[in-house]
């Protein structure tokens, strides 16, 4: 139903995934993570990926759904390290890469 | 003024079920389980109820149940037949857009297998099928989904249901005094305030073919320990009868619906209709606006005399969307879910669809979302 796609495993802030731009959304709820993330695409060049740091829970499904409305393509979702400890007050973050639309 | 949009589960009191209700206050306040002859008159009422609910729905008297209210009736039911069947196996297979209820309901009773849906909300038929099989204790498919309005293949599902010998529970309770249900069922629950009955009472019609074992401490009507509200059964008949005679084919409200569906796809950029287009309840009708807080456009609709429900995680209790929104893979915040009470006019939906736009734009500016 809700699992992540694409391969699974830990990802930190200075990790292999990101390319191009970071939106940091972790503590804020929906829809402001899709609203940074359009506000960050709308600022990007066609066909660059964009990468998200969420916590809301309902991110997981309305980051896709925003995607597929706008044409972009999601890469994958991955759990995020915490950069430092004591950071956790939203509960688990994860991060998600999305290519725009080129 | 103003115009209530979220009937479903709860619609405005039926003006003849208000009326049974206060007679019944009268006539039926005694115990029904008590011999006297104030306890026999609650009976007889009683009595007569079911035998309403059951000529609706085409069951026998004796295959209706009472219960405290629809949640109680969808546990109650995956409880006890499940139970029943623990020698065949403990699984319940479920599609992921049954009601809450149903689904904790399994997962209490035992092991739920939860099938997809598709973008519409509608089963994968096929996995359900396939999940539904020697060690299945009980198979479920609602017969529409009350919060997106698509309708479900219980037809096709029920005969896999049969030829597989795995008793079939259907919720109902979206359809039942909408939309005929049919007999492609062997448990179905109905929810009379859905319908403009009094809340406080639910139905469960149990084919006598169909086993089942009550949890829960002994009790003499183990489907409603300690019995039901007479007055509440007698406004859930009464109200049912009402609306059946009432109901005009086709339902005025599907095209209220079609015109909802159209007008907002067609004046409020950035939106997603969810739910299937043709094959639907006729008074549900749901969906999303992109970059809205819809705890917001609840409020802003709230001011200017509009009540509408929501499936988004910030209408709720807790921080999590609407679980059916999230199967279908459709956008969960700014959803809007409107399910047309009876008694709905085109004008009252008109001025609905004609402030819903500046509204969106209104609770979209507020973020600094317009012209994303």
């Amino acid at each position: 139903m809700s699992g992540a796609s694409g391969p699974v495993g830990p990802v930190g802030p200075e990790g292999p995934a990101p390319s191009g731009e970071v939106v940091d959304a972790r503590g804020l709820r929906c829809p402001a993570p899709v609203i940074r993330l359009a506000r960050a695409a709308k600022d990007a060049a066609p066909g660059a990926v964009v990468t998200v740091w969420w916590t809301d829970p309902a991110a997981r499904h309305d980051i896709p759904a925003w995607a597929r409305m706008r044409g972009h393509e999601v890469l994958d979702t991955v759990p995020l390290e915490e950069p430092a400890a004591g950071d956790a007050a939203h509960g688990p973050a994860w991060a998600t890469r999305v290519r725009l639309a080129g | 003024m103003r115009t209530y949009l979220d009937a479903g589960g709860r619609a405005p009191v039926h003006p003849v079920a208000r009326e049974a209700f206060l007679a019944a206050l009268d006539d039926g306040w005694a115990d029904p389980r008590r011999v006297h002859a104030e306890g026999r008159r609650a009976r007889l009422l009683l009595d007569a109820a079911r035998e309403t609910f059951a000529e609706a729905l085409g069951a026998r008297t004796a295959e209706v149940h009472l219960t405290p209210g629809h949640t109680a009736s969808l546990h109650a039911a995956v409880a006890a037949t499940t139970r029943a069947r623990r020698r065949v196996g403990t699984r319940v297979v479920l599609p992921a857009v049954e009601r809450a209820a149903v689904i904790a309901a399994a997962r209490a009773a035992g092991e739920a297998v939860v099938v997809g849906v598709d973008r519409a909300g509608r089963v994968d038929l096929d996995a359900w099928r396939a999940a539904v099989g020697a060690t299945t204790a009980l198979a479920v498919l609602q017969h529409a989904n009350g919060e997106v309005g698509t309708r479900q293949p219980v037809a096709e599902a029920h005969a896999h249901a049969l030829a597989a010998r795995v008793p079939l529970l259907v919720d109902a309770g979206a359809s039942v005094g909408h939309v005929d249900v049919g007999a492609d069922w062997d448990v179905l629950a109905a929810d009379p305030p859905d319908w403009g009955g009094v809340p406080g009472v639910g139905v469960l019609a149990v084919r006598a073919r169909v086993r089942t074992a009550p949890v829960g401490p002994e009790d003499e009507d183990p489907w409603a320990p300690g019995g039901v509200s007479v007055p509440a059964a007698v406004a859930g008949a009464a109200a049912l009868r009402a609306v059946l005679a009432e109901r005009a084919a086709p339902d005025p409200r599907a095209a209220l619906v079609a015109r909802i569906r159209e007008r907002v796809a067609a004046t409020v950029p950035d939106v997603e209709v969810v739910g299937d287009p043709d094959h639907r309840l006729p008074h549900v009708v749901t969906f999303s606006c992109l970059y809205v807080d819809g705890e917001a456009l609840l409020g802003a609709l709230d001011r200017r005399g509009f009540a509408v429900g929501s499936g988004s995680a910030c209408t709720s209790s807790s921080l999590e969307p609407s679980h059916v929104l999230a199967a279908m893979g459709v956008l969960t915040h700014g959803n809007v879910r409107i399910a047309l009470p009876r008694n709905v006019t085109a004008e009252q939906v008109d001025a609905f669809l004609a402030v819903l736009p500046e509204v969106v734009a209104e609770v979209r500016g507020a973020v600094g979302a317009g012209g994303l």
